[in-house]
């Protein structure tokens, strides 16, 4: 037998991240790490669980290794269900055809088996690589209440930016009345987060129409949304106005990790009413050394440090040796910086080793010169590089 | 490993009466994240060794709370696996087994359902008092070589250094290995090996001893069986030469957790080969280290928030360490909260401990000032 649910969401988590490129290299965007042990992942299912939504599809498509090992059974969410829970969804093949994930759109069309093994009255559709809190419950409320046929979550952005996001006009009851993806000329400042409630009946039949339209990009920003629109179905703007970041490049993915920091940090991850859940591996305390000094920073298990940490976020087993020093930077879990080194303004992923004396980054560069180092890189002793740099390959010392 | 464990909770609680008012020496905090019981835990499931059974007596709700299902230790398993095997007391108060156990032998005597059912060869006996990484497949092989009867683990001590409590017995044994003499400490100075409890026998052979001493009303394991037995069976010491420490007063209990400042002792004890320690998963946030604060050689959790100056201390998770405050030579539990300007020096907070503005307290280190848990100041 198979009980109902009345919500099941459906996390977008395929994209490649190009624009993260250093750090997606082998790894989705949503499993990228972030603020020392989560990934972004844990923020949208945390904001499932915590909103009383326990069926979730996982959309995965490009390098989905790392993702598909850490959510699991789903168990650190409490995703781990008899009935429900976590699902990874990857595309499949068919009696007769098979194809890859086209847009977001069709990866959807492509598991509404699974919206309907459940028999969902509502979708929720998400997408990985945001870092927000967010009570969908509340959303799905206001989604039912307006009647709805679909309700787009939007927040408010600066003039100057809306041309990155699809603005949204909506009259005073909330209700659209236009649409446009990345305008040269925004009409308005409500920007879509790209989190939709649709109800059941609407977005199949949208989504088999889109499925059956040759020219179409199979995308809910460029084709399906525009279309529902335009035939006068019911589209609502949730409002929504607390933290949120779009981490999609490496500035705003440097700055993101930077507002966990301060007396009472923008995105508090320390808030007990609104916990942000995540899977690791157990690992010993961190420990201070009698020499280091660590100031406006957050560290994690396993950390050692013996050097110096100045606002910065350090994962799991991040080693800093003797008389190194981290600066504005953001370093992921088992990071090794060697002696003397010096570390700023970047980011650094998982198991990167910086050599003795090493200068990585630029000090003061600014979050729009941050430099990435992609997993395992190793710098060899004494390297310097400048600002704003991506780095793929092992850097070699001047003397190998 | 083709064995089953049996791990005492609460067997040497005397020693620790501050710590074990409202909880069993195994749920003991240890090391800013652990409880004691994820030590000889976790080297259980480091040799693969996942059928447990946790012998209780009182007071073992926060142990009950601590394994959950056992999950953080893989050992939520649907053959096997963690269980709690809680004092069994029979509905009439005038049979045999109508108390609750007061010694080691009495308590296997309570378990013999879980003796008899599992269906490994050998068993696990394990105490919760000493933290250590031991090599339980290392012992095996010795066990195996010696074709001994009981193997039991013995540590080097020295009785100058470090105060030995009078329950500790003292194993001599041969060139061989195998014990020729068991005794309670009785004041003797210098290095002597001494039992850690931790001990390798096939099953049956327990179930035997356990029959054995119903029949004859004995209820004293060393007594009544190493010592009686000891030339007429192969009981054998399998020296353990790792890190470790004993835990047997809130002085040795301060002590032990203060050497989890010494890198080496750290190494020796989580950083052993493909070995690690787990423990209750409790997703904390990471520690937010805020501006003017200053904290060095200490050891410090997940879920913190540091404002002040920490010195040579141990910081469970969750606590909060207010502005202008200091925190030297001190450990404090889960979720203690201190305001601004306070000063600790050698305090030992139980979880929970609320420490106001502007107060002062201090201990010394051979007698640490103890906050119980909730307590405010």
């Amino acid at each position: 037998m198979i009980k109902k649910k009345e919500c099941v969401a459906m996390l977008l988590a395929g994209g490649q991240g190009s624009r993260l490129y250093a750090l997606t290299g082998k790894n989705a965007k949503p499993a990228v790490p972030f603020g020392g042990k989560y990934r972004i992942i844990d923020f949208p299912l945390s904001n499932c669980i915590n909103s009383g939504v326990d069926t979730v599809g996982v959309l995965t498509q490009y390098q989905p290794l790392i993702l598909n090992d850490y959510i699991g059974n789903g168990l650190p969410w409490d995703l781990d269900r008899a009935y429900g829970g976590v699902k990874i969804l990857p595309p499949y093949q068919r009696q007769g055809s098979a194809d890859w994930y086209k847009g977001t759109a069709n990866a959807i069309y492509q598991n509404i088996g699974f919206i309907e093994r459940y028999d969902a009255d509502y979708v929720l559709i998400l997408s990985g690589d945001h870092i927000y809190k967010m009570d969908y419950d509340a959303m799905l409320r206001f989604h039912k209440e307006k009647g709805a046929d679909c309700t787009i979550a939007v927040i408010n952005v600066p003039i100057e930016e809306a041309s990155r996001f699809g603005i949204m006009s909506a009259d005073g009851d909330g209700r659209i009345y236009d649409f446009e993806e990345k305008p040269k000329q925004p009409k308005s400042t409500l920007a879509s987060m790209g989190i939709y409630v649709f109800s059941k009946e609407k977005l199949v039949s949208y989504l088999t129409d889109d499925e059956n339209d040759p020219n179409s990009f199979n995308d809910f920003g460029k084709n399906v949304i525009p279309k529902m629109l335009a035939d006068g179905q019911k589209m609502f703007a949730y409002p929504f106005s607390g933290y949120w970041k779009d981490v999609g490049t490496i500035s705003s993915l440097w700055e993101s990790n930077m507002d966990l920091l301060g007396k009472n940090p923008v995105l508090n991850l320390n808030d007990t009413t609104w916990r942000i859940f995540s899977r690791h591996e157990t690992r010993p305390p961190q420990y201070i050394s009698a020499d280091a000094q660590v100031v406006d920073s957050l560290a994690t298990d396993g950390c050692e440090i013996y050097g110096t940490v100045i606002h910065s976020v350090l994962g799991s087993g991040v080693k800093v040796m003797p008389g190194a020093v981290v600066r504005d930077s953001v370093i992921m879990s088992d990071v090794v910086i060697g002696e003397g080194a010096e570390v700023s303004y970047c980011i650094l992923d998982s198991g990167v080793t910086v050599g003795k004396n090493a200068k990585i980054g630029k000090e003061n560069a600014g979050s729009g010169k941050v430099t990435v180092a992609a997993a395992g890189i190793a710098f060899a002793d004494g390297t310097v590089t400048g600002e704003g740099q991506m780095i793929t390959e092992n850097v070699k010392g001047d003397n190998e | 490993m083709n064995a089953a464990a049996l791990i005492f909770s609460n067997i040497h609680d005397a020693s620790l009466p501050e710590l074990t008012e409202m909880r069993t020496m195994a749920s003991v905090p240890f090391g800013c994240r652990y409880r004691l019981i994820d030590f000889p835990l976790s080297n259980l499931v480091n040799a693969d060794i996942t059928n447990v059974g946790i012998i209780t007596h009182y007071n073992y709700q926060s142990l009950i709370d601590h394994i959950g299902t056992g999950k953080d230790w893989d050992l939520a398993r649907r053959s096997g696996g963690i269980r709690i095997l809680s004092p069994f007391i029979t509905a009439f108060e005038n049979s045999a087994s109508g108390k609750v156990y007061t010694t080691r032998l009495e308590a296997l005597m309570g378990t013999t359902n879980f003796l008899s059912r599992a269906t490994e060869e050998y068993i696990v006996l394990s105490d919760s008092d000493i933290v250590c990484n031991l090599d339980w497949n290392d012992v095996m092989k010795q066990h195996i070589r010696t074709e001994a009867d009981i193997t039991i683990v013995t540590v080097k001590a020295n009785s100058e250094k470090e105060e030995l409590s009078n329950h500790i017995h003292v194993i001599r044994a041969d060139d061989e290995g195998r014990i020729i003499d068991c005794s309670e400490y009785d004041g003797e100075k210098g290095n002597i090996n001494i039992s850690t409890n931790f001990m390798l026998m096939k099953r049956t052979y327990l179930l035997g001893i356990v029959r054995d001493a119903m029949a004859h009303g004995d209820s004293h394991f060393f007594r009544d069986v190493i010592y009686r037995d000891r030339l007429s069976k192969r009981f054998f010491a399998y020296r353990f030469e790792g890190k470790y420490c004993m835990i047997s007063s809130m002085a040795s209990y301060f002590r032990a957790n203060m050497t989890l400042l010494d890198p080496e002792f750290r190494k020796g004890i989580f950083e052993v080969g493909n070995r690690p320690i787990y423990t209750k998963v409790r997703n904390s946030a990471p520690t937010h280290y805020l501006e003017g604060s200053k904290v060095t050689n200490s050891y410090i959790a997940d879920g913190c928030v540091i404002e002040g100056t920490v010195e040579n201390s141990i910081i469970f998770r969750g606590c909060k360490v207010g502005k202008g405050t200091t925190i030297r030579n001190s450990i404090l539990m889960q979720d203690t909260y201190t305001g601004a300007d306070v000063l600790l020096n050698c305090v030992i907070t139980d979880k929970n401990a609320v420490i106001k503005d502007g107060r002062m307290l201090s201990g010394c280190e051979e007698r640490p000032y103890f906050l119980p848990k909730g307590t405010m100041v």
